[in-house]
């Protein structure tokens, strides 16, 4: 299945984070590439979600869950930061 | 509004179907009622989830189809092989509840005083958030000019096909056909691509927006063509679906 980008896991991250975070800001630690969690490359099938720099390819971001447990992991970001104000406002 | 609903806990909620519109042979809108909507923006979208008798979920995200202040919408495209969309447009019935969580997003919105002109770029179903966008420019009054450029396999799968015919002052609709076109066909019959891009869009610049919605490979090739047109890449937003499963 193609990749999606990270509108698709927008509702999955208000879950983690209890914010909007399609518009977050990440910092790609492998090339450092900034870019909108909306721009990243996005696989949702199983056994996880996968996150990627649209960049480098790098992997930004893993959520697995397991036993109704979400482990995510945000190694690939240097960092990930909230907008402070909703774009066009 | 806005930074009230970025700031909202997301919750799953069961809401009420009202009613069901047909839309093409495969393609439905599922009216709803939610009890608890803090209001959305044009172009976001919600989450549904499915739960079977054994506790099996299976999750979709669909766009909104409606623009603020209207009814929460959406429009389902059924898929042979999805898990969720036959049993939405099929199975489900006026008055039956549907668990869903949402507003979602802030990336692929597009609110009235969200500047312009506006290029709307769609793929097939991807054409279901930049309809909310279209009927939000027309409720609030906006003059924002509006270009949709819209690529569909053939005319009976043009999702909206009367509403678009009939959107009027400010907004043209340029369809293409890229299987099938009717023998009087005068539109476009072949895929988007750079040359189509160069003739619909606006000249970039100039405040110029777009949104592009549809398939991956869809928009892959749309926003390439626009930045090789000069469009800003912070001024292409795009929202990708899956083509397949759902």
């Amino acid at each position: 299945m193609e990749p999606l980008d990270g509108n698709a896991i927008g509702g999955l991250l208000h879950e983690l984070f209890g914010a909007e975070m399609t518009t977050a800001t990440g910092v790609c630690a492998g090339c450092g590439a900034v870019a909108q969690v909306a721009e990243t490359v996005v696989y949702v099938q199983a056994p996880g979600t996968v996150v990627r720099c649209r960049s480098c390819t790098s992997v930004l971001m893993v959520v697995v869950e397991r036993r109704g447990v979400r482990c995510v992991d945000l190694l690939g970001l240097v960092s990930l930061e909230e907008a402070k104000v909703a774009p066009g406002s | 509004m806005a930074r009230a609903a970025v700031q909202r806990r997301l919750s799953w909620q069961v809401a009420t179907v009202d009613e069901f519109v047909d839309e093409t042979p495969r393609v439905k809108t599922i009216v709803l009622e939610v009890p608890d909507w803090p209001g959305h923006r044009a172009g976001q979208h919600l989450d549904v989830r499915l739960t079977a008798e054994d506790g099996y979920r299976a999750e979709r995200e669909y766009s909104i189809a409606s623009a603020p202040g209207e009814p929460v919408a959406i429009t389902v495209e059924r898929l042979e092989d999805g898990e969720v969309s036959p049993y939405l447009t099929e199975e489900l019935r006026p008055g039956d509840g549907l668990e869903l969580r949402g507003p979602i997003g802030g990336y692929f919105v597009w609110d009235a005083d969200g500047g312009g002109p506006l290029l709307l770029v769609a793929g097939g179903s991807g054409v279901v958030p930049l309809r909310a966008m279209i009927r939000h420019r027309q409720r609030s009054g906006s003059d924002t000019p509006v270009r949709l450029l819209y690529s569909s396999r053939t005319l009976a799968d043009v999702i909206y096909r009367a509403e678009l015919d009939g959107v009027g002052d400010g907004v043209e609709v340029v369809h293409t056909l890229t299987r099938e076109q009717p023998p009087d066909w005068t539109g476009h019959a072949r895929r988007v691509d750079r040359e189509l891009l160069e003739e619909v869009a606006w000249p970039p610049g100039e405040g110029s927006i777009a949104f592009v919605c549809g398939p991956t490979s869809f928009v892959e090739v749309v926003a390439k063509g626009l930045v090789e047109l000069g469009y800003p890449p912070e001024r292409v937003k795009t929202e990708r679906f899956g083509a397949t499963g759902r």
